[in-house]
């Protein structure tokens, strides 16, 4: 075990993954003498060379394109989209050609890339820098989509994705990168359990599910209701797409109350997903109905009033309050 | 790629004498325009190409392109008759597509648009595979690594990049391949195309890129879609840019076998803008005669790929049963694809469940096994 924050265990995921298997190549702007932006690459290319991590043209979909013919060659591309809000113009890379490569050829050609994606506000920066666009990638068939929560997660995670025979999109939470640091066991293993949702804290009373930076915002929340003589249970979802629905619904129906968190806006947000599903599902378990706490309804803000938009513990609080008053 | 010629060339002239003889839009913007067989069928010199094929191979190209017109008319006939959902006719391009693929070798990976019948059936592929995609039977399904042809891509210029980023695994593994990647003079306006060419040249990635210039994007003419053209933007991009009269076998077949042997030695991507006509409509769905003229069609006719070559062989001495065989051949075919499209029905959705992901989520088999329920239950109504 090392204590290590959350950009060092990916990056010690990524060399993980790239000495395991010289199939694995590294591709995204900057991401070669720099390290990357957030240094996520940091020493790559120093060990593995730039024949296999390579600074690209300043262009998302020239990155995750090139990547497909790549992974079309049997190679393993991990590519860098710098920040959230600059993975539009890949968006038809990623939608239109690696989502439904192996669906369009009956399993002929297939799309084994990993577009690993900064994300999430809270992190005082400019316009463009602290958006949340999950909501745009998990309706898509064929993809999948993992968000981290810890450091030893996001060891995990980027291992498993770029293991996975299909595109995965990582959603690292970038203000978690270097605040939050953690234990890592660097000798585990994948576990191999693709989109396996994790209970991080035990309860009763309330299920709080979130995932990625919400994550921990959730537990603290838990811990301030603990203080007040209430039991929350709290799961993260690790994997947005697919949803681990088993271990949501166990959740659900035990508790019988749940509060969905995320930084994207609440409209058709994953949230939303979740709502509609559990109640399907576990009507007749619920007490209350399922509530979200969700960014804004409007683009995402000038940094100095960020915070007032990014789910804070007090609105988690007060949106649980809601839930235990039906 | 020198291919032993059993014939003997008949060359008159430098070449320069061809020069209005041109495709429309090639005299006006100085660019030369490589031309080896002129509309007469007469060989050219050219100082710096000349034809690889021999009198075999050209038969060989003229029999596929023979063969892939006769199945494009079928296409658009079967489409008429209500039987595929949309046809796209590539005739008129049969030259600019095999004289392409001819010159690179059978491992050499090729990326089509979604016109290019003909290279898919120099690659071996069943014809009916395109077909199965008009019909709406499947998307895009035939074995890609068995064939080195690569998918239909309907997203226009999208598979550029992919062609490059495979270009640029093959220079990772030091194979002796190159990449050729299809797209038209419409595809050149779009991001990707222009991300793509960038990174070819960026990482000197054996790529061809073959733009099939049939002077329109559905109804849209050249002039509207680009001010500098294809061949001259591609010194911009870093590589050099080659136009050539598409509709001439030999001199699209020597220009693309100059680029895969520079591509193959390390010499990075090149830019070939091979000027051709869509003599038939961008699909089924379009109506030509509503933006082009009779005089320009009947102008591009005289121009036909299929007559230059044909008049060429036979000066070589091809007999006429040689035709009569072809045509025979080509109308077996055409009955047996039309009869085998006619007979071919989809396979039930559920089965596209097994595509969506390499193992299916629960979610998947939860939904799958909702919706075989649900189909079970109106089949026993």
């Amino acid at each position: 075990m090392v204590q290590l924050s959350m950009a060092k265990a990916i990056t010690a995921g990524l060399t993980a993954a790239m000495a395991r298997n010289e199939k694995v190549v590294t591709i995204g702007q900057d991401i070669g003498r720099l390290g990357g932006v957030f240094r996520i690459t940091d020493g790559l290319q120093e060990r593995f060379g730039a024949r296999r991590v390579m600074d690209s043209p300043l262009a998302e979909a020239g990155i995750v394109g090139t990547a497909l013919g790549m992974a079309q060659r049997g190679y393993v591309p991990v590519c860098e989209i710098q920040f959230d809000g600059f993975v539009f113009p890949a968006f038809d890379q990623i939608i239109n050609q690696a989502s439904r490569l192996r669906f369009r050829s009956q399993g002929q050609v297939t799309a084994p890339i990993v577009i690993r994606l900064p994300y999430g506000g809270n992190v005082g920066s400019i316009e463009h820098h602290g958006e949340s666009p999950e909501a745009y990638f998990t309706p898509t068939p064929g993809l999948r989509i993992f968000t981290p929560s810890t450091p030893a997660d996001a060891y995990e995670l980027i291992q498993q994705a770029i293991e996975s025979p299909d595109p995965v999109i990582v959603l690292e939470p970038k203000r978690l990168y270097h605040s939050l640091k953690g234990e890592v066991d660097l000798d585990a293993p994948p576990s191999g359990e693709l989109d396996r949702a994790r209970v991080v804290r035990l309860g009763t009373e309330v299920t709080l599910i979130g995932y990625g930076p919400m994550v921990s915002t959730l537990l603290n929340a838990a811990k301030v209701l603990a203080d007040e003589g209430h039991s929350a249970e709290v799961v993260d979802l690790r994997s947005i797409a697919p949803v681990d629905w088993a271990t949501v619904e166990a959740s659900a129906r035990k508790t019988g109350r749940v509060v969905v968190a995320h930084e994207a806006p609440r409209t058709s947000g994953v949230g939303a997903e979740l709502a509609a599903r559990i109640q399907e599902r576990c009507f007749f378990a619920l007490e209350a109905p399922v509530l979200r706490v969700a960014g804004l309804d409007m683009p995402y803000p000038p940094s100095r009033v960020e915070t007032d938009y990014v789910p804070s513990v007090d609105k988690v609080l007060q949106t649980v309050d809601r839930a235990l008053a039906y | 790629m020198t291919a032993t010629n059993a014939w003997t060339p008949r060359i008159v002239g430098d070449g320069s004498e061809h020069r209005d003889d041109v495709p429309d839009g090639a005299a006006t913007d100085g660019i030369e325009t490589v031309q080896l067989l002129d509309t007469d069928a007469t060989l050219l010199r050219h100082p710096s190409y000349s034809p690889q094929l021999s009198l075999d191979q050209v038969r060989e190209a003229y029999r596929t392109m023979f063969l892939a017109r006769r199945l494009d008319a079928e296409g658009t006939n079967l489409q008429r008759q209500g039987q595929l959902a949309l046809w796209a006719p590539a005739i008129g391009q049969e030259a600019a597509q095999i004289g392409a693929i001819s010159a690179l070798r059978a491992t050499d990976m090729v990326y089509p648009s979604y016109r290019e019948l003909s290279m898919a059936m120099h690659r071996g592929l069943d014809p009916l595979a395109v077909f199965q995609i008009m019909r709406g039977i499947t998307h895009a399904t035939w074995d890609v690594a068995a064939t080195h042809f690569g998918l239909f891509a309907f997203v226009v210029g999208a598979q550029t990049l992919q062609a490059t980023g495979y270009a640029m695994g093959v220079t990772m593994d030091g194979a002796d391949e190159v990449v050729l990647v299809c797209l038209g003079d419409g595809a050149t306006s779009e991001g990707h195309v222009n991300e793509a060419l960038n990174f070819a040249a960026v990482f000197n990635a054996p790529v061809i890129f073959l733009v099939q210039n049939n002077q329109y994007a559905i109804s849209v003419p050249t002039a509207g879609q680009f001010r500098g053209a294809p061949a001259a933007r591609a010194a911009g991009f870093g590589m050099p840019g080659v136009r050539v009269d598409g509709n001439d076998l030999f001199a699209v077949n020597a220009v693309v076998a100059e680029a895969a042997e520079r591509a193959r030695s390390g010499g990075g991507p090149t830019l070939v803008e091979a000027m051709t006509y869509r003599i038939g409509a961008h699909t089924t769905a379009d109506d030509p005669t509503r933006y082009r003229s009779r005089e320009e069609e009947q102008l591009w006719a005289g121009r036909d790929p299929l007559a230059r070559t044909e008049r060429w062989l036979r000066e070589q001495g091809t007999p006429d049963e040689y035709f009569a065989a072809l045509g025979a051949e080509a109308d077996v075919l055409a009955a047996d694809v039309r009869a085998r499209v006619l007979a071919l029905a989809p396979e039930p959705i559920t089965g596209l469940y097994e595509h969506v992901l390499a193992e299916p989520s629960a979610a998947l088999v939860e939904e799958r096994e909702q919706l075989e329920r649900y189909l079970a239950d109106l089949e026993g109504r």
